[in-house]
């Protein structure tokens, strides 16, 4: 279909930006890598500190990169599928919002003054420009997602017996998910941490924050993961040739994780004192319930890959696999969503791993969690941003794509970086390597008294693996900035690979309906988080006054 | 409704959950491999000591701060079960101890506490494994288990 100019702007605005901030991300991916190796014992390399570096690749990498492109994304969901576009004055303001609010933790991370990672981690103290700055690019998302909303249920008046678009139930789940745990990351922003921080309150009460933080921090990961589902769903089946076996079974997922992701945040919080041992049992069996939309998707798309290789000729009980269009650069998002499935084989058994209540204990802040996330986010997430907005940019603006043949290759070399960063990393968490330490100052610096050799060769994998995915994030800058700016050759417009289903599907109206959802859902999550934060308030004898990361005496607040 | 095959793979997921489980409860009860206790705050954990209960039987307070934990070194007999509590005085810090089953957050305002055995001597190193300032990464204990046994 055709899109105004406005709405493209609006979309490569939302492109451009974080994939430009994403240079400094990956710059800062390969410092870690190399800090942690003791390849260099330094505390900082062009006077950006090791734990600055570390707050810029999480914030930039996790929130920025994913919140844009989850908006740009939906924006051309909605407009494709429900063949309207998003309203002009609240896609501007929600671009804006973002925008400035990116700038200002930005200028803040840059600055030295909010280097405490991208968990915020109260008691220590960000500059407030961090915590508004972050709370601005989330209201910004918002804002988007009830324009869209709006747009739905409008659509809908019109069309009350057709199915909703699968990937129109995906967008709008994603963003409900987005919005319901924004709320508690909202409010210990704005009611807890910026007063605390501009000294006009004393105190912090750690376990509260830290506790609506993970209310946030869970849900968070469905919320990158959930635009790579819906290519899934509704793209890979075409783009090999076939198509989705069934339809149906996307919309449970889809419902599931509406149900499931938020109220499972404590598993986070194992090692932490003052919630009782109850809310963590429950809020681990209930991270089981949110693997299942997953085996669901691993299933469907397993058997939708299957019919297309049969398709294309493909027999036997396996090699059909070898049918699949890996390298064809026409349909090159193939290539990126394949390996984004492959690797997210590894990030959600391990993922079930952190998440067991007793087996957690093992690898709780080891860097087997960073080995983890990074199969899941630097996984199906990353790959699918990083296809989708060469394909989107190269559409939008009607040029084609720089270096094809690179384009092709860039996921495959990206997967075997992280797989081998990712099995270092595990490997030594599984060894009792910590994560978010510069290691290379003190475990991994010969010269330290706290030497400890049994780290050397998991971390010099995850600098290997990680060299190599520097690599592919090196080629990828030059196929989209290339793409951008190269001579326009064809009308801009919105074109996806829409998968149809293998059988005929009937409409059940329980699958095209939000309200029962949204009711079971907040019953859930009001059963499981009432006991924690009722824990968190009672069991914490005092609040927290506000540090520097760089002074161990607190600042102290004058007294009015 | 549903397909055959989406079905099975329903039920095969929802087993495969279900073994999850069922590990879960069997390294609770017979492992005895549990998560930290709900302990309410109260000011006398931010006194670090060692107490001894009886002859195998230890109690450690640790306190956490910006950059150390105290008592930073401490003596234990080999084969002594060992109460560990652990607060901070300052920000969040993390306690991990190389080669123990012990993970615990330190959080101002409220008191972690495990059960540890240690039957083999050696030094057992605590690392932080929580970013707690620029010092983070020097930050770190040891507990010696030398004693005989008898």
């Amino acid at each position: 279909m055709n899109v105004s100019r406005y709405l493209k702007n609006i979309i490569l605005a939302e492109l451009f930006v974080p994939v430009l901030l994403l240079t400094i991300g990956i710059y800062h991916g390969l410092m870690q890598v190399i800090y942690r190796a003791g390849v260099i014992h330094q505390a900082s390399v062009a006077k950006l500190d090791y734990y600055q570096g570390l707050t810029l690749h999480g914030v930039i990498n996790a929130i920025v990169l994913t919140t844009f492109f989850a908006v740009a994304f939906g924006h051309a969901t909605i407009a494709f599928f429900l063949k309207q576009e998003p309203g002009r004055k609240a896609s501007l303001l929600s671009l804006l919002l973002m925008v400035i609010g990116t700038l200002m933790a930005a200028a803040a991370m840059l600055s030295g003054k909010a280097s405490v990672l991208y968990t915020f981690y109260p008691p220590l103290k960000a500059h407030p420009a961090f915590y508004i700055g972050t709370a601005m690019l989330i209201v910004g998302s918002w804002v988007a997602y009830w324009d869209w909303a709006v747009i739905y249920v409008r659509w809908k008046r019109g069309h009350r017996e057709e199915n909703t678009p699968l990937a129109v139930i995906g967008t709008l789940v994603n963003f409900t998910i987005w919005f319901v745990c924004t709320l508690a990351v909202a409010y210990e922003v704005l009611v807890l941490l910026v007063p605390w921080s501009l000294g006009w309150t004393a105190g912090v009460n750690v376990m509260l924050a830290r506790t609506l933080f993970w209310f946030f921090g869970h849900a968070l990961v469905y919320f990158w993961l959930l635009p790579a589902y819906i290519m899934f769903y509704t793209m890979l089946p075409k783009l090999a040739g076939g198509k989705l076996y069934s339809g149906t079974a996307g919309r449970i997922a889809f419902f599931l994780f509406l149900l499931f992701s938020i109220p499972i945040g404590v598993h986070h919080q194992f090692g932490e004192p003052s919630i009782g041992r109850g809310v963590k049992l429950t809020q681990s069996l209930l991270t089981f319930a949110v693997a299942i939309p997953s085996f669901i998707t691993a299933f469907t798309i397993a058997a939708s890959l299957e019919h297309a290789a049969w398709l294309r000729g493909g027999r036997g009980l396996y090699s059909w696999i070898w049918k699949l269009p890996f390298f064809r650069k026409d349909v090159f998002l193939f290539g990126y969503l394949i390996n984004g499935l492959i690797l997210f084989i590894f990030g959600g058994l391990t993922g079930l791993v952190n998440a067991s209540y007793s087996l957690n204990n093992t690898v709780h802040n080891t860097s087997f969690i960073p080995g983890h996330f990074h199969l899941t986010v630097a996984g199906p997430v990353f790959l699918a941003i990083l296809g989708m907005s060469i394909f989107l940019v190269s559409q939008l603006t009607g040029k084609k794509i720089y270096l094809p043949a690179i384009n092709t290759i860039i996921p495959y070399l990206w997967t075997v970086g992280v797989l081998i960063f990712s099995a270092g990393l595990m490997w030594g968490g599984l060894m009792g390597e910590p994560r978010r330490t510069n290691m290379g100052l003190t475990y991994l610096n010969p010269a330290s008294e706290q030497y400890h050799p049994y780290w050397v060769i998991s971390s010099m994998l995850g600098l290997a693996g990680g060299g190599i995915m520097f690599a592919a994030g090196f080629l990828y800058f030059i196929v989209f900035f290339g793409t951008f700016f190269r001579k326009r050759s064809a009308a801009s417009m919105i074109d996806f690979p829409v998968s149809e289903s293998l059988h005929e599907e009937k409409r059940i109206p329980l699958f095209d309906t939000f309200r029962p959802w949204l009711v079971v859902m907040g019953f859930i999550i009001f059963m499981a988080y009432l006991p924690a934060i009722s824990d968190a308030l009672n069991n914490t004898g005092k609040k927290a006054p506000p540090y520097l990361p760089t002074d161990p005496t607190p600042i102290v607040t004058k007294k009015p | 409704m549903i397909d055959k095959y989406e079905r099975n793979v329903i039920i095969v997921a929802l087993l495969l959950s279900a073994l999850f489980i069922f590990s879960l409860f069997y390294a609770m009860g017979a492992r005895k491999a549990d998560v930290t206790e709900c302990l309410p705050y109260d000011k006398s954990y931010e006194t670090a000591r060692v107490n001894q209960i009886d002859k195998s039987t230890y109690q450690i307070f640790y306190v956490a701060r910006m950059w150390s934990f105290e008592p930073a070194i401490t003596y234990i007999p080999v084969g002594s079960e060992v109460d560990l509590f652990l607060t901070s005085q300052d920000v969040v810090h993390g306690f991990d101890i190389y080669n123990k089953n012990v993970n615990l957050m330190g959080v101002p305002g409220g008191v972690a506490k495990t059960t540890v055995r240690f039957d083999q001597p050696g030094v057992y190193k605590v690392v932080c494994h929580e970013f707690c300032g620029t010092g983070h990464q020097n930050m770190q204990a040891e507990i010696i288990v030398n004693y005989p046994k008898k």
